[in-house]
This record gives structure tokens, C-alpha cells and sequence, in this order.
């Protein structure tokens, strides 16, 4: 065991795959010399090489383009983008290249690459630095989407990401980067395990699911309402797509309620498809309509507002509270 | 100086590299000639055959489009020449990163007629198998394929390995932005990379003066690139300036970028009416500078037998018209597992549980059918 913040848990991470696999190169701006500018890549440039850390030029779509050709040839390149608000000149190469590749071509190309994002808010930063965009890449077919939210996962996960054929976008929840944890850095994780979702709190009143950045706020939520009698039990849900609905509907059908939170706003957000599925699954046990508790319908806010944006602790109580039939239903009769 | 750029300027010479002229006399063109100082007779003939070949190809496919048997078909008539000239200059072992018109390319590989024809079906996504014959399947998005070249390139150069790529787009694709970005990631890596152009002058209906003001060619120096501007109906000038740039991008120099002027005579795909936008008269001068009419013109000032060159040409057509018809009324229609299959590399619940639910519900229409004999 070793005690490591979530950003040494990711270097240390990439370390391990670089040598186990000579195959793994790293791509991005900024992430030779630097380390990055979170410093997740500090060192590794200089242990490893340049061409196997290579500092690219500032364009994502030629990034993320020219990590295709890379896997095409036999790499497994794992792309740092530098924020979330910054993929999207790369959105073309994602979704109609890195994700379709392996289906256009019948089987015969994979493109084992791996995309990390950092990505969410409350690090109080202008425009493009703080965005959620994970609905877009999960509801792309052909991609599989994760998110940790703690060292250790952080540290498994991403081997795991850099280990699996299919592309994977993997997404770092940026303000929980300087979060300490013990790491296991022996542990060998059972292959399925990067898409299951982890009851990280037992409880029997009510599901409450989130991922990366928000699974801490989450537990926190579920102490204080332990103090209110109201027992949640918490769920990790960690692969946003595909989505380990096997833990989720055995937790719902015991609870008999769920909430879903997360940074990204609400409209077609991935709370909106967990609500339906499970919904859908788990409709004769459920004592009440799924909640949402997620960012706002807007434009990322200037950050002396993103408090009020970003889903707290006393928001998800809040939602606890309507789940629980404590305080009135928010939806209007209009509605 | 390089050529400043004026639509109404007739090219020639003076404009691009030619080695045979669209009159089938010979021109010294010392930048390119040793490239192609080994093209003797037999060999030239060989070329006309392959564009003799590929045009039948392409008039087969629009016809199987008009018959139904495929849902669409992008012609390449008139750009023969670029297609077996930059295709027939490849060593096996060079990787192609093709568009969607290089059914040509494809021929030069090998691609077998129902590979060639499985996707313009709908029958499947993709045609072949791009690592049994080193070329990546077609590329739909204007211009993506060119970074995956890049890449694959760069992959090249960290290998250490003696091979090429070369990534084939038109001259509407050198407006896109990833075409821009491919050029500055093989500069910047120097990777053994062909950006080859065909300049067939019209995207659609935009004419390629929408997407320049000047030569394309010259765009790609701007990027440090090594650059050839050829006439791309001569196969020989696009034989010889894909062979140099191929050698240069071997040395380890740099990227290397040829523009090829050619004409799309056709359509842009089946789907499309030109005569909505462009003149019968720009076709009328196209037509005088006929890839394949110019080689036999050539061959005819050397003393090859045309007559015995026509008729060999015609059968090795027939024989592959032949195949792509037999391909059609062979090929299999995809199952519906197809729909599934492949999406992933390995398997995915959400997925899974949606083939097997509309597996359950087509086997309750084939119950119902049981239950009424």
C-alpha cells in the first residue's frame, strides 16, 4: 500500500502500462517536458522517451486522428486532452473514426486508444475548463466511457482503459486531482472489473448513484442523512457506458428509490438514461419516481456562480428529501 | 518562381509536369524522366491495360447502380491515370489510406471483385480486409483519412521500417481542416507519408477555384512539404513524381505532397446530375486529354500493335466484368447478427441484451408462421 494523490496515482499508472507494453505511447500537448499541465505525465518523457511521450502539435482532431493511425499500425497511444472544453475540435475523430473503425471494418482494425479527459468543475476557471461532456461519448456507439473517483481506481482503471481493444475515454474528475489515498499498487484487478459499477455505502432507503467527481459529495450526502435517520446506500458508478444495471437494479429493488447526480446538465444527460433503464427494470419496486440532482440546462457558468451550478451536498439532500416524499414534488402541475 | 495560380490559364507544361502529351508525343521532363527511364513498351502496355481495366470497373459499377444490384457508386472515369500511376508505383508493403473513389487503388491491391463491390451494396460497412492487402477500407468524411496516414506514418518512422504510406484525397478535402493538420503532424514528426491529391477540379458541384486561390501544390510547400505538380491524366508523369516522392519520404526527408490535375469525367457519385452545374464544353476539352487515348497514341509513335493491345485489354476487362457480375449474384445478404457484431471488440451488456430482445421478437413472427400451416 502506498499513499498517493489521484494525479500520482494516474502517473504511476501510466508508468506500469508504458513498461509492461511497448506499445503504449502517450500523445498530447504539453506533456513531455511539462508533465502535462497537471503534471499526470511528470518524469515519464524523460524515462521513457520521446517517442513514446510525444509532444504534439496544438490540434486535437490531428491528436486524436493520428492516434488512429497509430493504433492501425500496432500502438496503443493514450491521448491527453488537456480539458473537456477542448475535445471538441476532435469530436469527428472520436466519434465517426475512433469509435465506427472497428465495426466499418468488420472486426479486422481495433484502435485500442484511450482518451483522457480531465474533466468537470469547481476549480474556478474561465470558459472551456470545466465541462461534463460524457453523454456525448456514451451515446456513442462503438466507445466505452469510465470515470474513477478515487487513487485506487484511478490507478486500476486507467491500466485497465490502456489494457482493453476497444477505445476508451476516460475521464478524470480534475478537482478531486490533489485527493490523497491509499493505493494498492499489487493489486491485479479481475479483467471484467473496469465496467462494474461499486456499492461504496450499504444502505436500505435509497440509491444514490454518481460518478467521478461527485461520489465523495455523495457520501458526505449520505452521512448527513444517516444524522436525519435516512439510510442511502451510495453506488460508484464508474463506467458511465456500458452501465453495470446488474449492481444498479439489485440495489434499486431493495431501496425501492434512486437518485442519480451529476455535474452535467439535465436534458439527455446520463441521468436521464439511468432514470428510464432502471425505470424500465425496476418499475414494480420503485416508491417513487427517480430523482435527478444535476447541473443546470447552461453554458458552463464564470465561477463565482458555479457553486449554485454544480450539485452540493445540501442539493443532493434536497433531492433526498423529494425521493423520500419529504418535501413537496418540484415538477409543476404544468409539467 | 512558382506558378501564380489563374483559372482561365490552360495547363500544359508549363504549369505541370507532363511527360506524354495529351497527343501521345514524348516531352523531356528532366525533373521526373529517370523515374520512369524503366517503363518500356511491354510495361507501358501493362499500364494501359490497368486503366483499361479499372474504367470498365467503373463503368460496371454504374451500371450496377442503375440496376439495382448496388445502392451507389462513386465514379472514377477520367482519373485512371492518377490511379494506376500512383497505385502501380507502390511497394507491397506501403500503406494506403484511401477516400472513396479509389476503386483503381483497390485493383492495383488485389481487392477481389466481391470486396470491391460488397460495401456500394450495402451489403456491409467495408469492402476488405485492410491488412491482407496494406490499404485501409474507404474513408466517407472528406479528409479524415489523411490524419490516420499521419499517424500510421509516424508508427512507420518509430519502427525504424523501410515502408510508405500514402494517403489519397481530392481537392475539395484540402479545404478541410484535418487535411491541414495531417500536413503539420508529418512535417512535424517528418514521417514517410504521400499526401496525394487528385485535383479533379469539381467537389460536387464547387469548382476547385471554391477551395483556391492558388495551386493546391503550392498550399503543401507552405507546410514544409516536398511537392510535385503533375498531370494527372499523363501515367506516366504520375508513375514518375509518385516514385520520387516515394524515395524522398523513404529517406527519411519529410512528408512529400502531390497534386495530380485530372478531371472527374463522371459524376460525382451515382446520386448526382453535373449538368446542373457544370458546361458539356469543359468536358468536350477533358475529353482531348484522355488518359488512356494518349498512351495508345504514344505506343502507336513507338510501333506497338494496337489492334493486338486493344483486344487484350478488352478481354482482361471482360474477365473482370465478368467477376464483379458473378460477385454480385453470389454475394450474401448480411444477416441480422451483422447488425451487432463488431461494434465492440469484446462483449458489451447494454448491447448484448438488446440483440438477444430483437432476437426473441423476430422468433416470435417465425413461431406465429409455424402455429397458421
Amino acid at each position: 500500500m502506498k499513499t498517493l494523490t489521484f494525479s500520482q496515482a494516474l502517473n504511476t499508472s501510466l508508468r506500469a502500462s508504458m513498461e509492461r507494453d511497448s506499445k503504449v505511447v502517450l500523445m498530447g500537448e504539453d506533456i513531455g517536458k511539462l508533465g502535462g499541465v497537471f503534471r499526470i505525465t511528470d518524469g515519464l518523457q524523460k524515462d521513457f522517451g520521446a517517442h513514446r511521450v510525444i509532444d504534439t502539435p496544438l490540434a486535437e482532431s490531428g491528436i486524436v486522428g493520428t492516434a488512429i493511425g497509430l493504433a492501425f499500425r500496432g500502438y496503443r497511444p493514450v491521448v491527453e486532452i488537456q480539458f473537456d472544453g477542448f475535445v471538441y475540435p476532435a469530436f469527428d475523430q472520436i466519434v465517426s473514426q475512433l469509435a465506427k473503425m472497428h465495426f466499418r471494418s468488420r472486426g479486422n482494425v481495433k484502435l485500442p486508444v484511450t482518451i483522457r479527459i480531465p474533466f468537470g468543475g469547481g476549480i474556478g476557471s474561465p470558459e472551456h475548463h470545466s465541462e461534463s461532456p460524457e453523454a456525448y461519448f456514451a451515446h456513442t456507439a462503438g466507445l466505452r466511457v469510465v470515470s474513477p473517483s478515487n487513487p485506487q481506481d484511478a490507478y486500476t482503471m486507467l491500466q485497465q482503459a490502456i489494457a482493453d481493444d476497444d477505445p476508451v475515454i476516460f475521464l478524470e474528475p480534475k478537482r478531486r486531482y490533489h485527493v490523497r489515498g491509499e493505493v494498492d499498487t499489487d493489486l491485479v484487478p479481475d479483467p471484467g472489473s473496469l465496467y462494474r459499477a461499486q456499492v461504496v455505502r450499504e444502505g436500505t432507503d435509497l440509491t444514490l448513484v454518481a460518478y467521478g467527481p461527485l461520489v465523495k459529495t455523495a457520501m458526505d450526502a449520505a452521512a448527513a442523512a444517516r444524522d436525519e435517520g435516512i439510510d442511502i446506500e451510495v453506488i460508484d458508478l464508474r463506467s458511465i457506458e456500458p452501465v453495470d444495471f446488474g449492481t444498479l437494479s439489485a440495489s434499486v429493488r431493495k431501496t425501492g428509490r434512486v437518485l442519480i447526480t451529476h455535474e452535467a446538465g439535465k436534458f439527455g444527460g446520463i441521468g436521464a438514461e439511468l432514470a428510464a433503464s432502471l425505470t424500465e427494470r425496476c418499475f414494480d419496486h420503485l416508491d417513487h419516481a427517480p430523482v435527478r440532482v444535476t447541473g443546470f440546462d447552461i453554458p458552463y457558468p464564470p465561477s463565482k456562480l458555479e457553486s449554485h451550478h454544480l450539485p452540493d451536498l445540501d442539493r443532493i439532500l434536497d433531492g433526498v428529501d423529494r425521493a423520500m416524499r419529504r418535501t413537496p414534488e418540484l415538477l409543476g402541475e404544468e409539467g | 518562381m512558382s506558378p501564380t495560380f489563374d483559372p482561365s490559364t490552360p495547363e500544359g507544361p508549363d504549369t505541370y509536369l507532363q511527360v506524354i502529351a495529351p497527343d501521345g508525343t514524348r516531352n523531356r521532363c528532366e525533373e521526373i524522366d529517370e523515374w520512369v527511364k524503366d517503363i518500356d513498351v511491354p510495361a507501358l502496355e501493362k499500364l494501359y491495360i490497368d486503366m483499361a481495366c479499372i474504367r470498365r470497373l467503373d463503368s460496371e459499377g454504374t451500371a450496377l447502380q442503375r440496376q439495382g444490384e448496388l445502392g451507389l457508386w462513386a465514379p472514377l472515369l477520367g482519373q485512371e491515370a492518377a490511379q494506376i500511376g500512383s497505385g502501380r508505383a507502390l511497394e507491397n508493403d506501403d500503406f494506403i489510406f484511401p477516400s472513396y473513389r479509389e476503386h483503381g487503388v483497390a485493383y492495383c491491391r488485389g481487392v477481389n471483385p466481391h470486396d470491391l463491390l460488397r460495401m456500394w451494396r450495402g451489403a456491409a460497412p467495408s469492402g476488405w480486409n485492410p491488412y491482407e492487402v496494406n490499404m485501409a477500407n474507404q474513408q466517407i468524411v472528406i479528409g479524415a483519412q489523411t490524419l490516420h496516414a499521419a499517424g500510421y506514418a509516424m508508427g512507420l518512422k518509430f519502427d525504424g521500417s523501410s515502408a510508405a504510406a500514402i494517403t489519397y484525397f481530392g481537392d475539395g478535402a484540402t479545404s478541410q481542416g484535418d487535411v491541414s493538420e495531417a500536413m503539420v503532424f508529418a512535417a512535424s514528426y517528418q514521417a514517410p507519408l504521400v499526401f496525394f491529391c487528385q485535383n479533379n477540379h469539381w467537389a460536387i458541384s464547387e469548382p476547385v477555384a471554391r477551395q483556391t486561390t492558388g495551386h493546391i501544390a503550392d498550399r503543401a510547400a507552405g507546410f514544409g512539404l516536398a511537392t510535385w505538380r503533375v498531370d494527372g491524366n499523363d501515367v506516366l508523369a504520375v508513375m514518375a513524381a509518385t516514385r520520387a516522392a516515394l524515395a524522398h519520404v523513404r529517406t527519411g526527408s519529410g512528408p512529400a505532397f502531390i497534386e495530380a490535375v485530372t478531371y472527374r469525367m463522371g459524376a460525382h457519385t451515382t446520386a448526382d446530375d453535373p449538368t446542373r452545374y457544370r458546361d458539356a464544353l469543359e468536358l468536350e476539352e477533358w475529353a482531348a486529354k484522355d488518359p488512356l487515348d494518349r498512351i495508345a497514341a504514344h505506343l502507336d509513335t513507338l510501333g506497338a500493335d494496337l489492334e493486338e493491345l486493344k483486344k487484350r485489354s478488352g478481354a482482361a476487362a471482360d474477365e473482370l466484368a465478368a467477376g464483379l457480375r458473378e460477385a454480385i449474384t453470389t454475394m450474401p445478404d448480411p444477416s441480422v447478427d451483422d447488425l451487432f457484431a463488431h461494434v465492440y471488440s469484446h462483449p458489451h451488456p447494454g448491447l448484448e441484451e438488446q440483440r438477444e430482445n430483437y432476437a426473441t421478437y423476430l422468433a416470435g413472427f417465425a413461431a406465429e408462421a409455424q402455429g397458421t400451416k
